[in-house]
């Protein structure tokens, strides 16, 4: 057994900002490795691990993917030794001013985002929240040693270490996405000792933040008959308990909306509650805001469904999630891998059609 | 041997991270406190924590007709207190000391006195809309989480998550004010000033309003006091076409000599006093821009029947924020500068 907690937490410390998932995607790879039979990167770096079936061929295959890439900063100017940013997928700049960082230049650079001094702002500029285009990272160096290391277009990424909160409530950043890869790795070490019929794709996908890219070009590739994102989705905390919330620690979500297949969703809820697996509904009428919305259109279009994780603080650098919730999308994941009949595919219906 | 000038090597840099480390917030500095006592007892001939939690210690000189020198640097630091358990690990905060509340959301904390880590989350961008992202994150908006199932007492104080480091010509890291006050005046106190009594007070309550120092200087009545802290440097390239000409101070450039504050007309003697030390020492230092902001000084200048007194501060970026960042060589030229200011004062610098 992988020590769950010890591998999110090496998962997390490992930049992979979107479209520069290689550092991550070696340690899944490592990881992954001993677990599936074949594995491969994808043209645009998504990580795919193939688990053959038991089945006879030609078998049927699942994809389940999960995007490994994070949200992150930019290096847009250099002024006087201080860093100017823009942004690599949605941040709320209010959480910036004081965040550690790491400046991926010639050599890896510790830094904190700063918020200049008032007076240094043009005075529009200095009420309110202040904007990206004002922070600055300060790497503790000369500006001579800056301007030798650090360059126009190199990445920035969160760098507050891993914590753990009360027991099993790790915090951190870039928990969105990597307690999904690690949901997975749960599922696929499950799935060593459980026979199933059918093909599994295990895919690390690339570029989720920006443009659903990897998962496109993975599905379009593998092709599968049948896919399941993991991702994660919003918890309920300090100034979120709307419906779109999910109590912390208390179970993983399963999607509900146009991106996802409603039979699907039906027979995760029914296994969910076989396996006395609590599971929330989690409704997006439209966008799911996860790789389903691009797997779901690839090639004739294939049945997707998502699990979901609950995730405090989504998208800041002290993101919070619960250790059971992982473990039990896991698990989840891998029973309903293993229960899957040769002829699933063929009883997908939708409820208006008479019953196959 | 015991050394005769202060250093600043492996050891120094190994107790300014464990100082800077603590978890010691004004009213609360327990933890600071416990150190620098640890620290400073082989050197002095008296000790004592009065009232407010004010260390004061002294170190004697050997002539006769000593005078007695105050050296005060502050050892709280800004941070918050729990006010409020609302279930689930969550718990409403009151910031201690001024903080810019723009600079707490998506930080790490540690709380309590069984040092608990903690966040500071927000809300997730997704459920905001452009406009909410205009306006800062108050106070009374945010939440420490502790984790659910957590709980601790309201009424425990906590700050930002240690984070000290030190990268090239710099260090960086929480409470880099006062703790670089502190760390000086520790090593002060190691190395002998024979011709004069040494006053050394570590202070509380200075970030809520300079409380500790007060009483110090009532206890001690100093024949004169430097006051040892940090300043903020606002030395940022400007962001829009003027030049900066309110950078208060530049790291880099030297101790900080004050000459003028809010709260302080620092006496003319000794700004002059440590100038002309600094120039026969060939050490650099600066003159912090005269303005706003305090220190310890105003108290200590006037507290009882009043004495000379003096600022000299290492500058720093970031005040009272999550991490700080200060250069190494104003922190070992404020300490050289003090330590030769103490070795060469005498009575006659107090001349009209």
């Amino acid at each position: 057994m992988i020590d769950i907690l010890l591998f999110l937490k090496s998962l997390i410390s490992a930049p992979g900002l979107s479209a520069y998932e290689g550092p991550v995607a070696r340690l899944i790879e490592e990881e992954w490795r001993p677990l599936v039979d074949e594995i491969s990167a994808s043209s645009l770096g998504s990580l795919q691990g193939l688990k053959k079936g038991h089945g006879k061929t030609p078998r049927p295959s699942i994809m389940i993917a999960t995007h490994m890439d994070a949200i992150g900063l930019m290096v847009t100017k250099i002024d006087d030794g201080f860093i100017h940013l823009d942004e690599v997928g949605g941040i709320d700049v209010r959480i910036l001013p004081g965040t550690p960082v790491l400046v991926h230049g010639r050599q890896e650079l510790p830094g904190v985002i700063a918020m200049p001094p008032m007076k240094t702002l043009p005075e529009d500029a200095r009420e309110g929240a202040i904007g990206l285009r004002h922070l600055l990272v300060d790497t503790g160096l000369l500006p001579t040693q800056v301007n030798k290391l650090v360059r126009v277009g190199d990445l920035v990424s969160f760098n507050t270490p891993p914590v753990e909160l009360s027991s099993e409530i790790l915090s951190g950043h870039s928990l969105d996405n990597r307690a999904s890869v690690a949901a997975l790795t749960i599922c696929l070490e499950e799935l060593k000792n459980k026979s199933h019929l059918w093909d599994v794709w295990a895919v690390a996908t690339a570029q989720e933040e920006e443009t659903l890219g990897g998962a496109a070009t993975s599905a379009f590739q593998l092709n599968p008959d049948l896919a399941i994102a993991v991702d994660v989705t919003f918890a309920k905390g300090p100034g979120s308990d709307g419906w779109e919330t999910f109590p912390l620690g208390k179970g993983p979500t399963l999607g509900w909306g146009a991106n996802l297949h409603p039979y699907l969703y039906e027979k995760l809820k029914g296994l969910a509650d076989k396996l006395e697996i609590p599971v929330s509904m989690d409704i997006t009428p439209a966008h799911s805001g996860t790789d389903a919305y691009s797997i779901q259109v690839s090639r004739e279009g294939i049945p997707t469904m998502v699990i979901g994780i609950p995730l405090r603080y989504m998208h800041t650098p002290v993101e919070v999630i619960s250790v059971r919730d992982i473990q039990r999308a896991g698990r989840l994941l891998a029973e309903f891998i293993s229960g899957l009949e040769m002829d699933f595919v063929s009883k997908i219906s939708w409820e208006d059609e008479d019953a196959k | 041997m015991p050394n005769k000038t202060p250093v600043l090597g492996p050891a120094q840099f190994k107790l300014l991270e464990k100082l800077c480390n603590a978890v010691a917030v004004s009213g609360g500095e327990n933890e600071v406190r416990t150190i620098i006592l640890d620290q400073i007892k082989p050197y002095v001939d008296e000790i004592r924590v009065d009232a407010l939690g004010n260390v004061l210690a002294v170190r004697k000189g050997r002539g006769a007709r000593r005078m007695k020198v105050l050296l005060d640097a502050h050892m709280d630091e800004v941070g918050f207190m729990l006010v409020a358990d609302e279930g689930d690990g969550l718990y409403r905060f009151k910031t201690i000391g001024g903080i810019d509340t723009r600079n707490l959301a998506g930080k790490q904390v540690l709380v309590g006195k069984e040092r608990k880590p903690g966040v500071i989350g927000a809300k997730p961008i997704h459920l905001t809309t452009s406009d909410e992202r205009k306006k800062p994150l108050s106070e009374e908006a945010l939440r420490i989480d502790l984790g659910p199932e957590s709980k601790m007492k309201v009424g425990e104080r906590g700050t930002f998550a240690p984070n000290f480091r030190r990268i090239g010509p710099s260090v960086m890291s929480k409470s880099l004010d006062n703790r670089l006050g502190a760390a000086i005046l520790i090593e002060l106190l190691r190395v002998p000033h024979p011709n004069i009594d040494v006053c050394a007070a570590f202070t509380v309550q200075e970030e809520i309003g300079l409380r500790g120092a007060k009483v110090a200087a009532q206890y001690f009545e100093p024949d004169l006091a430097f006051v040892i802290d940090s300043t903020p440097a606002n030395d940022l390239p400007m962001q829009y076409e003027s030049e900066n000409t309110f950078y208060n101070t530049k790291l880099g450039l030297g101790p900080a000599v004050y000459v003028a504050n809010a709260s302080t007309l620092d006496d003319p003697r000794l700004v002059r006093y440590f100038e002309e030390v600094a120039h026969r020492a060939g050490i650099p230092y600066q003159i912090r821009q005269p303005g706003g902001g305090g220190t310890n000084a105003g108290r200590i200048q006037r507290a009882g029947l009043g004495a000379p007194v003096v600022s000299v501060s290492v500058p720093h970026r970031y005040t009272h924020t999550a991490m700080s960042v200060a250069r190494i060589q104003d922190w070992k030229n404020t300490l050289a500068l003090l330590h030769v200011a103490l070795v060469q004062v005498t009575p006659s610098i107090l001349k009209r």
